[in-house]
């Protein structure tokens, strides 16, 4: 099996603050990886370098074949195949739910208006919510604005999926909805990597679990090392409940 | 058509120049002073509870809000002159600049009182303070505090426009840039110079601003955050 | 010289406000393009774009509209282009419209959360397309009210055209008064005529404002 995502000794530092201290991991085709860590341990911008929302300073890293650290970098060829869903779900709230899913295939793909529709009908399908398609974000619950996000991400047919604590600003019972798409996406074969402050999807779906702590990867293994952790650290990390 | 820029024989009118920019600044000082005064007793009587006053502080701001400065002035000095009350123009400039600035003054401080919380009120009336101190320190010091970057704002923009007080012959900048360009038919240049000079009395106002509001609000001083 | 207030001095103030008008328009329109223009520069990528455009709206804000309108007046007049007052004081109008909208639209496009940045870029949407579809859409919403709010700035700062002799409605109650000598009557209709154009304005710019506000509260 062959990466499509590798980090190597990967640095950066806001100001004077260094926030990764040489972090280095890959990820294979259809591989789902969680990372863990405390807030401040550099696994969200770890995963923000992956699609170059923020720039690194020293290290090699690829995606797809994009050589991030190189100045010839495509920046748009990266992002297409590289989706996103964020912590704020960040839907455009002026535009319903199909055009949310539908600027970027029709602006950046040149599909036409038709073909679009149908393209969102299909990405909605998959997180079930075909009925929401003419609703504005603000009509919808936490839980499906966040699905409308991965139906959006989903909807650029993206070879590798980065999630940044998508169900942190979400209520239990929500949260659930949302991990269960994850789930089936992961069954489906996507390639992801997914911050997340849920250690029973941790457990459960992803492959391989990676442990951040102070801007390095502390500890890393399949996820049944979350019952049985190697270091103290991790280990402080799991009893604190979070 | 080429032009030759001339600002050498502009030379010798420099104190000239020097004193109309210090009676623009004087007119400011004072208007900003009077005006602070106007403008906070109009939103506190826009508050209150006799209707009429309300009314009548919520009418005069409306009407110098949506009528030219110029209007006014002319409205009030050769209103005032045909009724028979000649002011000098020095104070008739100043009491245009206090009636047009202490409407925006009104306006600017009651949306600042607007943002203090009933609670805060609530809190100081079961603490036993009388209205005028709750009115002082626990509605006016911060309502002042959060609308000062607007309520400087606006008075920079009155010292700018003082300079339409040219046209009942301040003796302020403009006025004194007016007679300078006819004795030395450099106009373009003058008014470069005169435009120069405006911009660094903003920035000088906008100085002095800042440290009088470093001075006036310590929470500010110490956080340098806005409130 | 005296005589009294009759219908002819009113329909020459209103032949004043029509002038108004049109100088109000001109000066919003021309001004609302060269704004935009400060506005793409001051939120450029480019620091340099930044840095100078900022300088620009500094020193426009910085200077009396008068003394800008003397300064094209006779800037002008002296390189040899002969300007009638209405183009006069359409462009120094238009200098001060751009730099006082482009800071207003600036402000807005800057409360746009950047987290809409971040989700359109991750979508390889390329900048233009960001702020064509994602960013000027919604910075619309928020700019509408303080932009009809300026529109009365506008109206009355027009009022200095007079100065170079443009016969609005502030010059046309001068050429009144001047005949008549009643001041408190005369300037006295004029600042109701500019009242009964601004006060609407004005009055629909804040509930604009209060509605932009009500929604926003209950999307959060």
């Amino acid at each position: 099996m062959s990466a499509v995502v590798k980090l190597h000794d990967i640095h950066k530092s806001f100001g004077a603050i260094e926030v990764l201290k040489g972090v280095s991991f890959e990820i294979d085709r259809g591989e789902v990886v969680a990372i863990i860590g405390r807030s401040g341990s550099g696994k969200s911008t770890a995963l923000r370098c992956i699609n170059r929302l923020e720039t690194i300073q020293s290290g090699t890293l690829e995606v797809c074949g994009h050589r991030l650290d190189q100045p010839t970098l495509d920046l748009r060829a990266l992002r297409q195949d590289v989706g996103m869903v964020f912590q704020s779900y960040n839907l455009f709230p002026h535009l319903t739910v199909e055009q949310n899913i539908t600027l970027a295939p029709r602006r950046v793909k040149r599909l036409p208006n038709s073909q679009a529709r149908a393209l969102a009908q299909e990405s909605l399908e998959r997180v079930g919510l075909a009925e929401k398609i003419d609703c504005y974000p603000e009509q919808l619950s936490g839980g499906q604005q966040q699905r409308v996000a991965i139906a959006r991400s989903l909807a650029m047919q993206p070879k590798v999926m980065l999630f940044d604590e998508v169900t942190s600003a979400l209520d239990p019972q929500l949260t659930g909805e949302v991990l269960r798409v994850m789930e089936t996406l992961a069954q489906g074969g996507m390639t992801m990597a997914v911050v997340t402050h849920e250690m029973t999807f941790a457990r459960r779906v992803a492959d391989r679990v990676i442990f951040m702590h102070q801007g390095r990867v502390w500890e890393t293994g399949p996820g049944e090392m979350l019952e049985n952790p190697q270091t103290p650290e991790l280990q402080a990390f799991l009893s604190n409940g979070l | 058509m080429k032009y030759t820029f001339d600002f050498a024989s502009l030379q010798e009118y420099w104190p000239e120049f020097l004193r109309g920019a210090l009676m623009t600044l004087e007119m400011t000082a004072i208007a900003t002073v009077l005006g602070m005064v106007i403008g906070v007793l109009c939103a506190i009587g826009r508050r209150g509870k006799r209707p009429w006053l309300a009314a009548l502080c919520g009418a005069y701001v409306e009407v110098v809000r949506n009528t030219p400065y110029l209007i006014q002035i002319f409205f009030i000095f050769f209103g005032l002159a045909s009724a028979g009350l000649k002011l000098p123009i020095f104070a008739a400039a100043i009491l245009t600049m206090v009636f047009n600035v202490g409407a925006y003054t009104a306006e600017i401080v009651r949306a600042g009182m607007d943002t203090i919380h009933p609670g805060q009120i609530e809190a100081a009336e079961a603490l036993g303070l009388s209205v005028p101190q709750i009115y002082w320190d626990v509605i006016l010091r911060p309502a002042l505090e959060r609308v000062y970057p607007s309520l400087t704002g606006q008075f920079v923009l009155m010292m700018l426009s003082s300079s339409v007080t040219s046209q009942i012959s301040a003796e302020e900048l403009t006025g004194v840039a007016n007679s300078v360009q006819s004795e030395s038919f450099r106009s373009f240049e003058t008014f470069i110079v005169v435009a120069v000079l405006y911009f660094l009395m903003a920035m000088l106002l906008k100085f002095a601003f800042f440290l009088v509001g470093q001075a006036m609000f310590p929470r500010r001083r110490r956080l340098g955050t806005p409130l | 010289m005296g005589g009294s207030f009759t219908v002819n001095h009113f329909l020459y103030l209103l032949q004043g406000v029509g002038w108004t008008v049109v100088l109000s328009a001109l000066a919003f329109a021309l001004g609302g393009v060269a704004g935009f223009g400060v506005m793409l520069l001051r939120t450029a990528r480019s620091a340099l774009l930044r840095r100078i455009s900022f300088l620009y709206v500094q020193l426009i804000q910085g200077t009396p509209l008068l003394i800008l309108l003397f300064v094209v007046y006779f800037g002008l007049g002296v390189v040899g282009i002969e300007l009638p007052p209405l183009l006069a004081a359409g462009v120094s109008l238009m200098v001060y419209c751009s730099a006082f909208l482009g800071e207003i639209w600036r402000g807005c496009v800057e409360s746009v959360p950047r987290t809409q940045w971040e989700a359109s870029e991750g979508l390889a949407l390329t900048r233009w397309q960001t702020l064509v579809d994602v960013i000027l859409p919604q910075a619309a919403r928020i700019a509408t009210p303080p932009t009809v709010g300026f529109l009365v700035q506008v109206l009355k700062s027009t009022s200095l055209a007079s100065v170079v002799g443009f016969v609005e409605l502030t010059r046309a109650a001068q050429v009144v008064n001047n005949s008549l000598f009643t001041p408190f009557l005369v300037f006295g209709i004029a600042g109701v005529l500019y009242f009964a154009l601004c006060y609407p304005l004005s009055r629909w710019s804040r509930s604009l404002e209060r509605k932009l506000n009500v929604g926003r509260r209950q999307a959060a």
